[in-house]
């Protein structure tokens, strides 16, 4: 789960990161209230969308920029005014962007240098990960590849957590002048903190920077947790912005559905996240494309079904429909019945064509042929995903 | 021969008294695994029944091992209690602990694989369908199934299958079987990114049994675990390999159902993946109804029987 950089600087402050002073508006008529919790001065105006890229996007109106300085609180208020309820696009949004309903508003801080800060889990040591580099501001990917001395990272031993000489090797690597180094090692030592004990899966600051003052700060904040850690943290939770989420998406996670739009045609249904993958893979190879992934578990009910046909008609895009299903341990026929009685509930139009395999199969392909519908039988995963790739070409 | 778990091993079922690990409970009785003991606080000395079977429950896994003598536990019991439960069986001295249960914490599994380490008992998933070692009788009947994987599908025989993912294992078995060909044993390590039991710990243990003759390695993106077992393969395996990568056609930076299945950069793609395996001389699926067609193929060019 994603939050907005306004909830994860108060969470920072919260745990002791230093952050600039900030205030976030979700309307116009909030602007002043906001600014006038900042003192007058340079103020810079952050659209809050779940996306990167913010400062190169476009509004879909022409207007440029997702981040803004400005010289005065003034110039502030009027360029929030440019933001606010309009759609942001930028490189990670697509083509669609986001509507930004929320502004934030940070006092703009006089920049020394700028460095690269994130805590995460490395999954090949099983342990968090911190991950500090002299080059902030710029994609740390880009780095990785082109300077990979310019990164350091320590690994967290989680029996014992995050050690001061560990901190040590961060701002010594970092090149941080004494005074430099003690406010960041009481920030990286907070942010850690933070990471744990919210069950972060990831936490981002790029930049961090030093100011002339000696100040180290977050400049920028991106924070996503671990969903299967929810369950104990209400406040988390309280944070989730269902705007910034798709509705097919959490549509389907009603019905316990694993689904993720795409921007092909073919529909598939398929019950195991492995399978469904590879059953979009198997649309591509033959050619066709396919529109989302969604996984019904191992044991789906035909609610279930119902749902999952109802979920993948909603994207206008699809065309036709690939039920893939390997039914290990639940019974075919009760999944031949639920597609039966969900197509019919549906009044599907589209190309349907379904690969049926597993336990009491034969049965189920016969609940499927004494339909009276037209649904296309597959054999196998290759078989079925050419004939739908044909029917929908 | 097999790995990990014999017909003869006896094995508990924590969380036996809940309806998922109840239902699978009773699918193993029936495949004729030996399931000696249920494990459930609070409701030691009543019994699962099953059929024929009367299976003693216990308050905790110290007081089951005790009783019954087993030494594998299979985990069913809930996320937030997943964690303490696999530490129960490991403060036990189990061999081995298969935890099916999906949806466990990350920091909690970073937890128990510090506190696990350099003890006995080894962990296979969470988040994984566990392991069949299938039996000789009438739809391998009489093996030892462990976790939710539909026992009826396999055959006893030379190949060994190990994959993150439980329908994708299925595939490949029932391909196998289809084709007259018998497994060894079939391992789901499971799809979370934190995990006991990798790829390539897998494959070192195949690669020692004498009664494997062939290898299906079936990954997916995210992580380098496919990347780890494959370089070990090109370095140690003479025995045939087949290897299948699912996710190539997902978006970066997207959760695809398991946790684990997400790409972070540039190494961790399905192209990228492959790409190794390939460079390893492993036999490359291009599509999930080839995995069998594929070890076929490793198989030929080695001159292994695999029957």
């Amino acid at each position: 789960m994603n939050i907005h950089e306004y909830q994860a600087k108060a969470l920072f402050e919260k745990f002791g990161v230093p952050v600039p002073k900030g205030a976030a508006a979700k309307s116009a008529a909030e602007f002043d209230a906001a600014l006038a919790l900042l003192p007058e001065g340079p103020t810079m105006v952050k659209s809050q969308i779940h996306a990167g890229g913010r400062g190169k996007g476009t509004f879909t109106n022409g207007f440029k920029g997702g981040v803004k300085f400005c010289k005065t609180k003034a110039d502030a208020k009027a360029m929030a005014g440019n933001m606010l309820n309009n759609t942001l696009v930028t490189l990670q949004t697509g083509p669609a962007g986001r509507k930004v309903q929320t502004v934030y508003f940070t006092v703009a801080s006089d920049i020394k240098k700028e460095y690269y800060l994130a805590v995460l889990l490395d999954r090949a040591t099983s342990r968090p990960v911190i991950v500090a580099s002299t080059e902030g501001g710029v994609e740390i990917e880009k780095v990785a590849h082109e300077t990979p001395e310019k990164i350091f990272k320590v690994y967290i031993d989680p029996a014992y957590g995050l050690a001061d000489f560990q901190l040590r090797q961060l701002t010594t690597g970092l090149g941080l002048s004494s005074a430099e180094a003690k406010g960041a090692a009481r920030l990286i030592k907070n942010l850690y903190t933070m990471f744990w004990e919210t069950d972060a899966a990831m936490v981002e600051i790029n930049p961090l920077i030093t100011t002339p003052t000696g100040e180290v700060l977050a400049l920028d904040a991106k924070v996503s947790f671990d969903s299967n850690a929810l369950f104990r943290h209400p406040e988390i939770v309280a944070l989730r912005d269902l705007n910034e989420e798709d509705s097919k998406e959490i549509e389907a996670s009603k019905f316990n559905l694993s689904y993720i739009a795409l921007d092909g045609n073919i529909a598939c249904l398929v019950n195991g996240a492995g399978l469904a993958m590879s059953t979009m893979d198997i649309i591509k190879h033959f050619g066709g494309n396919p529109a989302n992934f969604l996984d019904v578990g191992g044991g789906a009910s035909k609610e279930q079904v119902v749902a999952a046909f109802k979920i993948i008609l909603g994207d206008p895009n699809v065309q036709g429909i690939f039920v893939n299903i390997f039914g290990g341990i639940m019974d075919c026929n009760v999944i031949a019945t639920g597609i039966v009685d969900a197509v019919k509930e549906v009044g599907l139009k589209l190309p349907l064509v379904v690969r049926l395999e597993g336990n009491n199969v034969n049965a189920g392909k016969a609940t499927l042929a004494a339909s009276g519908l037209t649904i296309v039988s597959g054999d196998t995963m290759a078989d079925a995903a050419q004939k739908i790739v044909k029917l929908v070409a | 021969m097999a790995i990990l778990i014999k017909p003869e091993t006896k094995i508990l079922v924590q969380g036996i008294t809940g309806d998922f690990g109840g239902r699978h409970a009773k699918l193993s009785l029936d495949y004729g695994t030996q399931v000696v003991g249920g494990v459930t606080p609070g409701k030691g000395g009543q019994f699962f029944e099953h059929k024929e079977h009367r299976v003693p429950i216990f308050n905790s896994v110290h007081d089951a091992v005790a009783a019954t003598g087993a030494t594998v536990s299979v985990v069913f019991v809930p996320p937030p209690f997943a964690a303490d439960a696999i530490l129960e069986g490991v403060d036990a001295g189990l061999d081995l602990v298969v935890t099916i249960t999906e949806g466990i914490p990350v920091r909690d599994m970073v937890r128990v694989k510090r506190a696990i380490a350099g003890r006995k008992t080894r962990l296979v998933g969470p988040n994984c369908p566990g392991l069949v070692t299938p039996g000789t009788g009438p739809n391998s009947h009489g093996g030892c199934r462990i976790g939710i994987a539909p026992g009826y599908i396999h055959k006893k025989g030379h190949v060994g299958v190990v994959s993150r993912s439980g329908t994708l294992t299925y595939e490949a078995v029932f391909q196998l079987t289809s084709k007259n060909i018998g497994q060894s044993t079939c391992v789901g390590i499971g799809g979370d990114p934190v995990n006991g039991t990798s790829h390539l710990d897998v494959i070192k243990m195949f690669n020692d049994d004498p009664e494997t003759h062939g290898i299906i390695l079936i990954g997916e993106i995210g992580g380098n675990a496919e990347v780890e077992a494959a370089r070990w393969i090109k370095a140690h395996v003479k025995k045939p390999v087949a290897g299948f990568i699912a996710g190539a056609t997902a978006p970066a930076g997207r959760r695809m159902g398991h946790a684990g299945a997400i790409v972070g950069g540039a190494e961790d793609t399905a192209a990228a993946k492959i790409a190794v395996f390939k460079e390893c001389g492993i036999e490359v699926a291009v599509t999930p109804s080839d995995m069998a067609d594929a070890l076929l193929r490793a198989a030929k060019a080695k001159g292994v029987t695999l029957t």
